[in-house]
Order: structure tokens, then C-alpha cells, then sequence
């Protein structure tokens, strides 16, 4: 956003509150559909070629609840802090769509498997509570390809219906959220206890979990709500920020010219950075929701759902705590090793090979990470591995080799793999630390470079540095850089 | 010559003196020859072929695991999904579909090596009580052919009715399979909702819609009744109750059984005729050693109202699938809507329309509550009177049907229409099983007798109409025999 | 009630159901007569009953999360009546 545009979005906010609503679908990850047996997981699949007579809406099928989908709605329930009511029921929700079979959707509307829950995160030191009005289940639709990618011009579309019928968890959030930046940290905090918890892959470029919004603005001090615009089309957390700042600034300058909002829905266009107003659907749409005559009501009894929270894994706070209680990691190292599972995984990994916990988050958050986002590889399916890395940590620790050596080998093995210690061994990359030969190369070096001694002897702490590096070309790289600093220091008096 | 049940077929077949493919012939034969009632929508011909060749092996080789319908004909409704095998639901919008997948009842038969020679004709989507809403023409009832068969299973019921052959599948909504076995002199029995799995039933509506057989006999209704019914994975709401084996059921008699006649089904309403054969019907029950005693179900005089919401709501949903996207019928307009609207408009018959609407109606925004809401409630009341009911009786039995078969055109208006099944739908709605037999005539065609059992009682239901069958031989009476057609062969 | 002409529209809209004028006239009076009979149910008292959610009285009836084949492509398009490539063919959707 522009720097005008910003300065516009803080001054708004100071006259204006925002109120915002976030609604999450995300796909579980099951290995059959909702209501029939064709696997969940379509990504890749060829078109029309995860279907079967049930999720292609054929005459005559029937749907059969998937067991999984209702404990994993449940798990999912129980660590957003729910209440799970005892009856709950599926509803048809009905439609025409080329993307929907039936021309009705299996969702749940006034019984839902759970609600009144809450999800609590720090945002700039704060802490934010948003609640949560409801989880249930439904079933995914179809997927539509328009002629021309644009559906307003669009002359024909196609239809997919591999996704048809994948179970899909809808998370509704309470309009608790004030600000853009808490809507995206609830999202990430979501995001990342789904993944926790087994229940979904979190993947948003493949649309396993989608958000859209609704905001509404008023005059801060105000109790009124303002009128209800809702958001969609976000395919990442930074759109999401971006599209309700933007929202904030079109819907203030509205309001400060004295204008009324439209209450309609607006697609985020990432080209345009800006929410365009879909055009109101020219029939409204009447659900004309009814209890699914073709299956039974849910009966959730206590004993179901203890178990459900029995088998609940760690949730990322639990962890955080525990890394920091159990590894002494400090509250920020916890948070970012724990921001993703993996990292939480290949943390505990690595500790579990005999690697120290502050050594094994100082790579992990560091040259690790890089490596991981720059060859899109994460460390679990590395050439190198966690085994390789222990390895190689280990031989740091030990100082066998020095640290540019360390990172050197890092590179070169991350994505081809190799055990490290052989790979030391052979190519004789042990670190150079006998004092007796460093100080004769460090006495060379000295005699080769009077200039870059007579500054550092004149005061210009980089000049070592300089001295430093011949040391390191004369051993290939391999001297302990710790002693040569030393024995530099020594020679020259300082 | 009584046409034969599909218990002497089965021995005949075994002592050797016929074959399944010879079977299938001589019932291929006989329905061409009523071609004119229009019962028949298409034959089976070469599932009828590979069937009967299976069966015959399995007779040959190892007749002890020959089960009693194996080798034998029969005909099914067009609702129910055969892989491969054109199934229209009577309708236009299905013309030419071919699921690819067998129903769970049907799979049943086929795996007990019966053998299906024809898709019979029924009402638009089950729609209907006379036959006369297929998109393929009306139905005629072989007692009279201008008269209708009753619908919607219209076809399944005359074909049984004109001894084409021993036995067919039909469906019962409201009254689908009773009404018409009623009005064409044949047994035709409704199961206990959940009874018999839905899975591969073209739904009408979901929690009403049963499969069921129509026969000549109550054995073989019973028959059928043991190879298709229980629980279906593929179905939720069939039941994992386990089937009672109901032949035990046959042959006890109704001594010291209970009866009970709901007085709001013979006040009023029934034709003379009616009225008369079913009293005759009651004496003979009494003289066979049960009870008869009046009860009262007064919720049932909202039970059409009832119905009329419930099934077209759910039918409003449930045909939303014809869309011309995936399957079926499509009439091709540039946008989308156009090709909804044109295709629905043009593919569905004016009952269907109608009942499509009464549903969106009923269940649109402001009117749920006030029609839908209220509908499920009442139906509550209905079930709770016929288990208050059961409380004290065995079985109710009174008449299937107030009229007896009506002439073709005589009933326009669709009100009068769904008259016709205000002692057969409230069955339906508290999820009953369900008979109706043959008990006498009124001028000349057929009247049938009602017997309602409490849920999952259905060999009690069997149990009654048997010892009525055998008391009496109404069900052994034929149509008149239609003469063979000109150039057609045999 | 009397059911109006923009209501019986409404309604085959919501259906999908292109109908002609003649056909919204006569099912406009149809309906009307039917409704009128279905009205009946307002006198019932129903202040001590529930709905009936299931006839059947079934509960959790769900099954294992398991995968079982699924149709080949060809025959999951072998209905289709407007088919491109092996995707299912509609025309524009005007939203």
C-alpha cells in the first residue's frame, strides 16, 4: 500500500473502528470423502477421476457419514474451547450450481456439532481474545474452470467434481477482531492449530484452507454496528491484511463523505491491490434449509467426546510451554520454533540425537530455514536430513570443524545429502587447531601483509579481518577463526 | 388356468419340468401380449439372458444353493437403478440414462439368481395414484384397461395382476405399491420404513420411499420380501435391526389375534362397493378367530395435509439433481439459467412440477415453520396414535383404498387425485409395514384389504394377510385374458 | 390465501422451473386450492409435540474412513450430455 494510502488507513482508524468477522473453511484430512469412499486427497488427480454414483449426485445414491470427519470436527471443536452439544444434525442447504451435484449441499444450520468457543493470541504485546460462534461439517463442492479464467464473461465453464463431497470443516469466528493485523494473527493461530492437530495441511495455495471476512465500520465509541461488507477471495494471510485495510480506507472515505455502505459481497483482485463488488446475485438466495432426511441425527455423548479429547495432540501453546519449561528455549526461540510443526518435530528430533537445544534452535531458526524456503525442500526431506544435520551439528559442537566449514557443508548437503563425518574425513575438512601450526601460518600471513597490520595497529578494527582471511585462504578455510583471532591479537599487540 | 406362484415355479424348476431361460421366454412372451395396457416400458433382454444362464448352472450344479427365486421371472418399476440398464423414472429428463451402478435390492435379486425380463411403467418420479403421469403414456388396469392400475407403481401391479409374471418390485410413498395391488387384484406389500435399503431407489422422498413386492401369493410376497430386505451400508437409514425370518410367520393362523379397524378409515368416504367387500372381509377374519375392535386415530384426517407438505419438500430437493449437466436430458441455451429452466420446465411432467413447487413453497423463507415444521409435528402425532393403537392390537386392518379403479381422465383435478390415499399415506408417514390383499369385487373390479403392523412387525402383517389368503380365493381370480395380438410373437 | 402470480414466479425461479404462462396460471390456482387444503394443519394442536426428525429412530449411523474404488472417468462421464475433454461442459453462469 502506498505510503499515502497508509497514512490515510491510520488516520481513519483513529476516527473509526473496525469491526471483523472471519469465516474458515478447511478440507480434513481424511482418507475418504464425507459421504462416500473416493479418497479426499484430489490434488493432481486428473479431472472426473476421484468420483463415484454418491458424490457425483447421480439418481438414486445415498450419503454415509464418515466417522473420521466427526472426530476430527470434534478435536477441532475441543481446541478452540467449544461446547459440543449432545444432538446435532446435518441440513440440506439448497442450491443450483454447477459445482454442487445435488443441487443441494449437506451442511449442518441450526444444529451444529459445536459452538461457543474462543481462540486467544498476543498481538503487539496485547492479548486478543476472538470468539468462536460455531465448528461444523459439511461437504466441499465441485471446482469450476471459466472460459477465459474471468466468470463475468465467461461464454462456458467446466466442472470438476473430484473435490465434490472431500469433508470440509467451517469455522466461524466471532466479529470480536478490531484490527487487520489481529485478523491475519488470528488466522495464522488458527492455521497452525488445525495443523497441530492433524485435522488439516493448512495449505492455502491449494485452497485447503480459505478464509473470507466481513467487516463493518463505526464511529469509534459508538455501540452500533455499521453495515456488514463481506470479503472473499483471499488466497493468502497477507491478502487477507491487505484486503481489510483496504476496506477500511474505501468504506471510511465513504462514510466520511456522508455516503451508505453497500451491504454486498466484494472479491480482493491481488493485481488491482482492491475489492471489487461482485455483482448482487439477481436472485437472492433461499436455502430453504431442512433437516437431511437420509441421515440420521448425531448423538455426541460425553464418553465420544472424552475420548475424541483424549487422543487431542499438543497444541502449539502446550508445546511452547513445554520447550521452554523442558529446554530452557527462551519464550521468542519457542515461538518461532514452533510456529511451524515440523520445526517443533525436527527441534525435539535433533535434541533427541544428542543435540543441545540452544544449538539445535540457533541453526533451525537460522541457516536452516533459509535453506528450507530457498530450495523449498523443509528439513524432513532433505538430502541431509535430521540425521545428517545432528551429525553435522555434532561435529561443530565438538570442534572438529570450524563454523564457515559448518555452513559451507550445510549448503552443499542439504539438498543432495551425505553424512558429513565421512564426508569431513575425506576431504580432510577438520578444523585446523593445532596453535603450534596456526601460529606459524598467522606469522606468515602477518609478514605478507604489513598494510592491513600497520592499520590495525593504527586503529581500524576491520584491518584484522583482513589478516583473518589470509589465514583462512592459507588453511583452505579450515582454522579455528576463534584461535586465530587470538594469536593475531597476540602478535599485534592488541 | 391360475398362472403359476413363484413357489410352483420354483418347483418346477426343480423337478426339471421347465428352465429359467424358458421361464423367461413364456413371461416375455405374456407381456408382449398386453403390450396394449402399456405396462412395460423396455425389456431386460440380455441381463434376462445372462441371468437365466446363470441360474440354470447354479440348478444344474448346485441346486442346493439354489435359492427360492433363482431361475424365476420378474419385473421391476422404473425407478430402481440396474447398471447399464436405461432407467427413466417415468420421466422425460431421465430418457436414455443409464446409472452406472446396481441398487442394493435389485443387486439382492440378481445375486439370488432371479431373473428380471422388464422395466415396468409407473407415475413421473413415483408421482402419482393412477399411472397416468408417465411421460411414456397412461397404464391400463387388466380388468378393464380404460380404467386405471392405481399408481405409481401401475405397471408393476398389472403386470402381476395380468399373470405375466409370478412377481415385481414397485415403491410405496403414500401408497405406491398398496394402492395399486388394491385397484388391479393382486398383493402388494409395503415394508417397514428402513426395512428394505433406499440405496439405488430413485428418491421421491427420503423418508417415506420403500421398496416392495408385488404377488399373487402372500408366500411369494414373502419371498421377495427375505432376499431384499435388511440392513445396507450403503444406506443410512436402513435399519441394523435384524430381519425376522417371516416364513415362520405363514401358516400360524390369526386365532385369539387382536384386530383393529380405525373408525376414521370406514366412517366415511369409502364407495359401496368398497364398503361391502372389506365387511365381508372383517366377518371372515372374525370367523377365522380374531377380534375386531374399533380404535381411533383421530390425527388422521390431517394426514393428507401432512404428506402433501412433507414429500413434496423433500421431492423439491431431491430432483434438483436433474440439472442436464451431469446426466439425463439437456436443452442447450447459451447461459446457464436458460438451460435450467428450460430443461426442467420442458423434461418434468405437471405433477412433478407441481409437487416441486409445493415443496420449494413449503420450505422457502417464512413459510418453513408454518408448513414444513408444523408437518413434522403432526406427523409425530400420527405416528404416537398408531403406537398408542398397537398398544392394545395385534394388527389394524381395514380397507387400502376408498374407490376402486377409476376410469382413465375421471380424476383432473390433482386434490381429488391425492384422495385417492388418505388410508394409504398416514402408513407411510409413522414409517408402518404395510399390505394390501385382494378381498372382493365391486362391479367387477377388484377391492383390497388393508393390514398395518407396528414397526418392524412386518411378519405380523404377513402373518394376517396370509390366513385371510388362504380362507379365501379372491387372489386366485384372473382378468380376462387378452387375446393374442395380431403379429405378435409368442 | 390467495397465492399471486409474482409468488408462483418467485417460486419456479427458485426451482429452476422455465414455466409458460399459461402453465403459472394453471398451477397458480392449483396450488391455491391444494394450499388451502394443507391449511387445515394450523388446527391441530401441535404445542406438545416435537417434530419427527427421523421415522426410523436410527442414530450415528457412520462408517469407518475408508477408500473404495471410485468410477473410471469414462464411466462418470458416460451420462454427460454436454462433455469437453473429460470435463462436464455448462454455459454461461451468470452470476
Amino acid at each position: 500500500m502506498s505510503a499515502g494510502a497508509v497514512s490515510g488507513l491510520t488516520e481513519l482508524m483513529q476516527r473509526y473502528e473496525a469491526v471483523i468477522g472471519l469465516e474458515v473453511h478447511g478440507q480434513l484430512l481424511t482418507e475418504s470423502k464425507m459421504f462416500c469412499g473416493c479418497s479426499a486427497d484430489y490434488i493432481g488427480s486428473p479431472p472426473n477421476s476421484n468420483t463415484c454414483p454418491v458424490c457425483l449426485g447421480m439418481p438414486g445414491v445415498l450419503p454415509v457419514m464418515n466417522r473420521k470427519a466427526i472426530e476430527y470436527t470434534v478435536r477441532t471443536a475441543l481446541a478452540l474451547n467449544c461446547e459440543i452439544p449432545e444432538h446435532s444434525k446435518f441440513d440440506r442447504k439448497n442450491y443450483f450450481y454447477p459445482d454442487l451435484p445435488k443441487g443441494y449441499q449437506i451442511s449442518q444450520y441450526d444444529m451444529p456439532m459445536s459452538e461457543h468457543g474462543w481462540l486467544s493470541f498476543p498481538v503487539d504485546g496485547e492479548e486478543v481474545r476472538c470468539g468462536i460462534t460455531r465448528v461444523h461439517l459439511e461437504e466441499d463442492t465441485g471446482t469450476l474452470q471459466h472460459a477465459g479464467d474471468i466468470l463475468q464473461q465467461a461464454r462456458s465453464s467446466v466442472v470438476d467434481l473430484n473435490r465434490a463431497g472431500v469433508p470440509l470443516m467451517e469455522i466461524v469466528g466471532e466479529p470480536d477482531l478490531r484490527t487487520p493485523e489481529q485478523a491475519r494473527e488470528y488466522l495464522v493461530r488458527l492455521r497452525q492449530i488445525l495443523v497441530y492437530i492433524g485435522v488439516n495441511d493448512g495449505n492455502l495455495e491449494q485452497g485447503s484452507f480459505r478464509c473470507d471476512a466481513n467487516i463493518s465500520l463505526r464511529h469509534r465509541g459508538s455501540a452500533e454496528l455499521g453495515v456488514k461488507v463481506e470479503i472473499k477471495n483471499m488466497n493468502s494471510f497477507r491478502a487477507v491484511q491487505r484486503a481489510l485495510e483496504y476496506e477500511i480506507v474505501r468504506q471510511g472515505r465513504l462514510l466520511d463523505q456522508g455516503q451508505a455502505i453497500a451491504q454486498e459481497t466484494r472479491g480482493w483482485v491481488e493485481a488491482k491491490g482492491a475489492t471489487i463488488s461482485q455483482r448482487s446475485k439477481e436472485y437472492a438466495h433461499d436455502y430453504r434449509y431442512f433437516p437431511e432426511p437420509d441421515l440420521p441425527p448425531l448423538q455426541l455423548t460425553a464418553d465420544f467426546v472424552e475420548r475424541v479429547r483424549a487422543g487431542l495432540p499438543e497444541l502449539p501453546q502446550q508445546l511452547v510451554d513445554r520447550l521452554q519449561r523442558d529446554h530452557g528455549l527462551s519464550a521468542y526461540d519457542a515461538a518461532v520454533i514452533s510456529a511451524e510443526i515440523e520445526d517443533a518435530r525436527a527441534f525435539e528430533a535433533l535434541v533427541g540425537a544428542g543435540v543441545a537445544a540452544k544449538s539445535a534452535a540457533n541453526w533451525l531458526m537460522g541457516d536452516v530455514a533459509r535453506l528450507a524456503r530457498e530450495t523449498r525442500l523443509p528439513l524432513q526431506r532433505s538430502g541431509l536430513g535430521i540425521t545428517g544435520l545432528a551429525a553435522l551439528i555434532g561435529l561443530a559442537e565438538r570442534g572438529r570443524i570450524n563454523g564457515p566449514t559448518a555452513k559451507a557443508l550445510l549448503e552443499e548437503l542439504y539438498v543432495q545429502g551425505g553424512d558429513p563425518v565421512a564426508v569431513v574425513e575425506a576431504r580432510g575438512l577438520g578444523q585446523v587447531s593445532d596453535e603450534a601450526e596456526l601460529s606459524g601460518i598467522v606469522d606468515r600471513v602477518i609478514a605478507d601483509n604489513p598494510a592491513a597490520v600497520s592499520d590495525f595497529q593504527g586503529g581500524k578494527e576491520q584491518a584484522l579481518q583482513r589478516l583473518v582471511g589470509g589465514v583462512m585462504k592459507a588453511t583452505r578455510g579450515r582454522a579455528d577463526a576463534r584461535l586465530v583471532n587470538q594469536l593475531l591479537r597476540e602478535r599485534l599487540g592488541r | 388356468m391360475t398362472p403359476p406362484t413363484a413357489s410352483e415355479l420354483a418347483g418346477l424348476l426343480r423337478s426339471g419340468a421347465t428352465t429359467p431361460q424358458d421361464l423367461a421366454a413364456r413371461a416375455r412372451a405374456d407381456l408382449k401380449r398386453i403390450s396394449d395396457l402399456n405396462a412395460v416400458l423396455r425389456y431386460t433382454d440380455s441381463l434376462a439372458e445372462r441371468q437365466a444362464e446363470r441360474a440354470a448352472r447354479t440348478l444344474a450344479e448346485v441346486p442346493e444353493r439354489a435359492g427360492p427365486l433363482c431361475g424365476i421371472p420378474f419385473a421391476y418399476k422404473d425407478v430402481l437403478c440396474v447398471e447399464g440398464v436405461e432407467t427413466t423414472a417415468g420421466s422425460r429428463i431421465l430418457q436414455g440414462h443409464r446409472p452406472p451402478y446396481t441398487g442394493t435390492a435389485l443387486r439382492r435379486l440378481l445375486d439370488a439368481g432371479a431373473v428380471p425380463v422388464a422395466v415396468t411403467n409407473c407415475d413421473e418420479f413415483a408421482m402419482g395414484s393412477s399411472n397416468e403421469n408417465s411421460a411414456f403414456g397412461p397404464v391400463g388396469n387388466p380388468w378393464d384397461p380404460g380404467r386405471v392400475p392405481g399408481g405409481s407403481s401401475g405397471g408393476s401391479a398389472a403386470v402381476v395382476a395380468a399373470g405375466a409374471v409370478p412377481y415385481s418390485l414397485g415403491t410405496d410413498t403414500g401408497g405406491s405399491i398398496r394402492q395399486p395391488a388394491s385397484l388391479c387384484g393382486v398383493t402388494g406389500f409395503k415394508p417397514t420404513y428402513g426395512r428394505v435399503s433406499r440405496y439405488g431407489l430413485i428418491a421421491f422422498a427420503s423418508s417415506l420411499d420403500q421398496i416392495g413386492p408385488f404377488a399373487r401369493s402372500v408366500a411369494d410376497v414373502a419371498g421377495v420380501f427375505s432376499a431384499i430386505a435388511g440392513w445396507d451400508a450403503m444406506d443410512s437409514t436402513s435399519s441394523p435391526t435384524p430381519v425376522e425370518p417371516v416364513e415362520d410367520q405363514l401358516g400360524r393362523g390369526i386365532e385369539g389375534m387382536r384386530l383393529g379397524v380405525p373408525h376414521e378409515y370406514v366412517a366415511e368416504g369409502l364407495e359401496p362397493g368398497v364398503r361391502a367387500a372389506i365387511e365381508t372381509a372383517f366377518s371372515e377374519l372374525e370367523r377365522l378367530g380374531a377380534t375386531l375392535e374399533e380404535v381411533s386415530l383421530p390425527t388422521t384426517e390431517a394426514g393428507l395435509s401432512t404428506y402433501y407438505i412433507i414429500a413434496p419438500a423433500e421431492c423439491s430437493a431431491n430432483l434438483a439433481r436433474m440439472d442436464g449437466v451431469r446426466f439425463g436430458l439437456h436443452i442447450d441455451r447459451p447461459s446457464l439459467t436458460d438451460t435450467y429452466l428450460e430443461t426442467r420446465g420442458n423434461g418434468f411432467g405437471p405433477e412433478v412440477k407441481r409437487r416441486i413447487m409445493l415443496g420449494t413453497y413449503a420450505l422457502s423463507s417464512g413459510y418453513y415453520d408454518a408448513y414444513y415444521r408444523k408437518a413434522q409435528k403432526v406427523r409425530t402425532l400420527i405416528a404416537d396414535e398408531f403406537d398408542r393403537a398397537f398398544a392394545t392390537v395385534d394388527a389394524l386392518v381395514c380397507p387400502t383404498s376408498p374407490l376402486v379403479a377409476f376410469a382413465r381422465g375421471a380424476k383432473s383435478d390433482p386434490l381429488s387425485m391425492y384422495l385417492c390415499d388418505v388410508l394409504t399415506l398416514p402408513v407411510n408417514l409413522a414409517g408402518l409395514p404395510g399390505i394390501s390383499v385382494p378381498c372382493g369385487f365391486s362391479e367387477g373390479l377388484p377391492v383390497g384389504l388393508q393390514v398395518i403392523g407396528p414397526r418392524f412387525q412386518d411378519g405380523v402383517v404377513l402373518r394376517v394377510a396370509h390366513a385371510y389368503e388362504r380362507a379365501t380365493s379372491w387372489h386366485a381370480e384372473q382378468p380376462p385374458v387378452p387375446p393374442v395380438a395380431s403379429g405378435a410373437g409368442s | 390465501m390467495t397465492l399471486s402470480r409474482d409468488q408462483v414466479a418467485h417460486v419456479a425461479m427458485l426451482a429452476r422451473l422455465g414455466l409458460t404462462e399459461e402453465e403459472m396460471e394453471l398451477y397458480r390456482e392449483q396450488l391455491d386450492a391444494i394450499l388451502a387444503h394443507v391449511d387445515r394443519l394450523q388446527q391441530v394442536d401441535t404445542s406438545q409435540v416435537v417434530e419427527t426428525a427421523q421415522i426410523g429412530g436410527l442414530l450415528n449411523a457412520w462408517r469407518d474412513d475408508e477408500r473404495r474404488p471410485c468410477l473410471s472417468v469414462e464411466a462418470a462421464l458416460a451420462n454427460a450430455p454436454k462433455r469437453r475433454g473429460n470435463h462436464f461442459e455448462v454455459g454461461a453462469i451468470q452470476e
